[in-house]
């Protein structure tokens, strides 16, 4: 595109009435684009992405129905406060590439949250055009544009202010670490991340499949990063070779901590250390970043059940249970204490686990592993559930009915009941506030930790959340160390 | 990426490799380990740190071949680079001044324990080292720990060196004959720390093992390296990897530890069965011990 006709598609921008000349009634009516998907038949047995994505009149149209209402609700369920209908006015323009940018300015992941994202809860509910049709397609849009600059080599780097002569520690590399390290490095600071895997990405490298996320699309987002000068220290554990006292001595000016949840709970029941039980981190670790899916290439072994259960009902049992599937189980089980009502996984991948033939045991709780005689798990012990008066969580609580034990034969298990916090920070940085399970205690304004120069978020802060939450959280405390870095930090 | 100064054969299947990691070495303590990838496509093994040499900045591994990773391992040449060193990991040996201490390494354990004898007799210890392979070809380090030990027992399996027996064996008349034992730490094959543990366990004397399990990230996150502590459930990577050894449950660790035996050997088959690929002839004769009696 040349400056005269990008000089041209801004003044366009600029017309108060906007690229879409259809009336507010005339968009309410259009039907919301569907995006394809690979058939569920085929890729139950590869590893490839499940929705193939918007084509360009697919987003076009799909943009259309936006009514670019003025109070913009979509805005305000964003975590991290996309400039939606701004962005989605682009593409009706046909200014793509503008329309990536615009997200960019508030979102530095774009392909990543367009695919992650529980849209559905948050920009996409209180969508105005959903009231009497469908809301706006937000999320698949997101991933359009992003796809859309990164496919056709459009990524441009952002304007880097000058440099401000401080430096920022950023310790984790996953979806909170990495919005710090954007919106900091664009301010000017220098800025380290410390990575104790040998990928970025954190979660969403080892967490999330490649058939959610590819983790190519992670690894431009990282690369992205580095050429706009954020430095990766890969290999890094700190806490172990370097600890946060010892960062600040090496001349680090203010530090963020974005280590995840990272320890995975257990339920603490009979046989639970048999072989073939995995917890979700490990199995997908294995899988995801290790690679295991892939043994012609990788060294990296899985066992490969031909009875597969996972325990839980959230999206990582999803991804868990998905990546049993197509490691060739021929049944794959959902097992989950409560009712699909309260599961946490989000209605597109409960939707997509389901039209690949996964089973769902609704309201039923393992009791006990049983091994064979090489201290395998061959199958375990469930008690029925009934829901009683809600609990801590404002779900209903899960009440075991007596005598109701049955058996479901597994050869391989995956707990994916979520995870704790992870010790090694708090433990090797005196000082640093944690309640009681463990999580870092932050300012909720600012995302300071008791610590001077100290911030923190993510899921070490609010126990497993999303990868948007952790981005959100991410901007926030980006926002405050900026400022603690010019008043406090004197250079 | 770090690069390796030496890599050499110490015995039948048993190697020493020394990677120039300088900051690694400077904040690494005896008892701790480290998880090596040699490439970019192959596992993360952990390692028990074998030596530590502070000053030029090295770190000493003695590995075993026992699958594919650690036969690819032997084909790294010094001064090539290796794609990841990453630690120091798990918490360093518990050190204080008892009196008297025994370190016990069996096998390949017999490196890892070296660098916690020396930690114990700097803590002002004597130490008494009890070192013990199958047979003379296997052992190694005697001089090492010879410079360290106040009084070194050695033991083979067949007879062929040493005392003719188990580790247990010296091990045993030292506690019969009384002699007042702070602590005993041992590193070595788990049927020999399990034996030992039950040994020690009836003379109440407090006994440390450090453990090996299989494990990938190192930092607590996947809870692939869990090993049972009388009731309780912990990971091997940040609450170890020493452990009450009256408290262990050996034989689920063994049985966790041999969770891909078969996997392990098909890629290990695939691999010597390749023309092409340049490994030393010591490990393309490689064999595991119940293949060994059979014809080629």
């Amino acid at each position: 595109m040349s400056d005269e006709e990008k000089k041209k598609k801004k003044k366009k921008k600029k017309k108060p009435q906007g690229p879409n000349k259809l009336k507010v009634k005339e968009r309410m009516k259009l039907p919301r684009q569907d995006m394809s998907n690979q058939e569920p038949s085929v890729r139950c047995k590869n590893f490839d992405e499940v929705p193939l994505g918007f084509t360009d009149e697919q987003a076009f149209q799909e943009a259309l129905r936006c009514l670019e209402c003025p109070k913009q609700p979509c805005v305000a369920g964003c975590p991290v406060e996309i400039d939606i209908p701004g962005f989605i006015t682009l593409i009706v323009a046909k200014d793509v590439a503008g329309a990536a940018r615009k997200i960019k300015e508030t979102n530095s992941l774009p392909a990543i949250c367009g695919r992650v994202c529980p849209q559905e809860e948050q920009c996409e509910i209180v969508c105005v055009t959903g009231k009497n049709n469908k809301p706006v397609a937000i999320g698949h849009l997101e991933r359009y544009v992003a796809d859309y600059e990164r496919d056709n080599k459009l990524v441009k780097l952002p304007e880097i202010a000058p440099s401000t002569g401080r430096k920022v520690a950023i310790v984790g590399s996953g979806p909170a670490g990495l919005t710090v390290a954007g919106d900091l490095i664009k301010l000017g600071h220098a800025v380290t991340i410390f990575e104790a895997l040998h990928k970025p990405g954190g979660v969403l490298v080892y967490g999330i499949p490649e058939f959610r996320l590819p983790k190519s699309i992670v690894q431009a987002e990282c690369d992205f990063m580095a050429d706009m000068g954020v430095d990766f220290q890969l290999s890094t554990v700190v806490g172990k070779m370097d600890t946060i006292d010892e960062l600040f001595e090496m001349g680090y000016d203010a530090v963020f901590v974005g280590t995840g949840a990272g320890l995975p709970r257990f339920m603490g029941i009979e046989g639970e250390n048999l072989i073939g039980i995995y917890s979700a981190n490990e199995y997908l670790t294995r899988s995801n970043l290790m690679r295991a899916f892939d043994p012609d290439d990788y060294d990296t072994p899985i066992i490969q059940g031909k009875n597969i259960a996972v325990l839980g009902g959230g999206n990582t049992a999803m991804d868990a249970v998905r990546t049993g599937l197509r490691l060739g189980a021929d049944n794959a089980h959902i097992v989950y204490r409560r009712s699909e009502t309260e599961m946490p996984a989000r209605i597109e991948e409960i939707h997509h686990a389901k039209e690949e033939g996964i089973q769902f045991h609704m309201l039923c709780n393992p009791l006990k592993f049983i091994g064979d005689d090489q201290n395998r798990v061959k199958e375990m012990e469930c008690l029925r559930m009934e829901l009683g008066e809600p609990d801590d969580s404002g779900r209903r609580r899960p009440v075991p009915i007596e005598g109701s034990n049955f058996i479901i034969k597994a050869d391989l298990v995956v707990v994916a009941i979520g995870n704790g916090s992870n010790p090694l920070i708090p433990q090797t940085t005196p000082g640093l506030d944690c309640n009681k399970w463990g999580n870092i205690t932050v300012n909720d304004d600012t995302m300071a930790t008791s610590r001077k120069g100290v911030f923190a978020g993510g899921d070490i802060v609010t126990g497993g959340a999303t990868v948007i939450l952790a981005a959100g959280a991410g901007r926030k405390a980006a926002r405050a160390m900026h400022e603690y870095l010019m008043k406090e930090v004197k250079k | 990426m770090p690069k390796v100064v030496d890599n050499r054969q110490i015995g039948p299947m048993i190697w020493k490799m020394v990677v120039e990691t300088p900051r690694l070495v400077s904040k690494a303590k005896a008892g701790q380990f480290v998880i090596l990838r040699v490439n970019e496509h192959g596992e993360r093994v952990p390692m028990s740190i074998a030596g530590l040499d502070r000053d030029k900045g090295l770190l000493t591994i003695v590995y075993q071949v026992v699958g594919k990773t650690s036969a690819l391992m032997t084909t790294v040449k010094v001064g090539e680079e290796i794609s990841d060193c990453v630690g120091p990991l798990g918490l360093p040996s518990h050190v204080e001044k008892w009196g008297t201490a025994i370190v016990v390494g069996g096998g390949i354990g017999i490196a890892p324990i070296y660098p916690i004898a020396q930690a114990y007799k700097e803590a002002g210890n004597k130490v008494i080292t009890i070192i013990g392979a199958r047979s003379k070809d296997l052992l190694f380090y005697e001089e090492e720990h010879k410079s360290v030990a106040d009084e070194l027992h050695v033991c083979t399996d067949d007879g062929s060196y040493g005392h003719h027996g188990f580790v247990t064996d010296p091990l045993k008349k030292l506690l019969d004959d009384g002699v007042s034992i702070g602590m005993i730490m041992t590193v070595g094959p788990v049927p020999m720390m399990k034996f030992l543990s039950n040994l020690t366990r009836k003379y109440k004397v407090p006994t440390w093992v450090s453990l090996n399990p299989l494990m990938i990230d190192g930092t607590g996150m996947c809870g692939g390296c869990r090993v049972q502590i009388g009731d309780e459930t912990k990971f091997a990577c940040v609450d170890g990897p020493d452990f009450d050894g009256h408290l262990v449950d050996f034989d689920l660790l063994t049985a966790r530890l041999g969770a891909y035996r078969q996997q392990e050997r098909k890629a290990m088959k695939h691999l010597l069965g390749d023309p092409g690929c340049n490994l030393a002839e010591s490990v393309r004769k490689f064999k595991y011990p119940d293949e060994q009696s059979g014809t080629e």
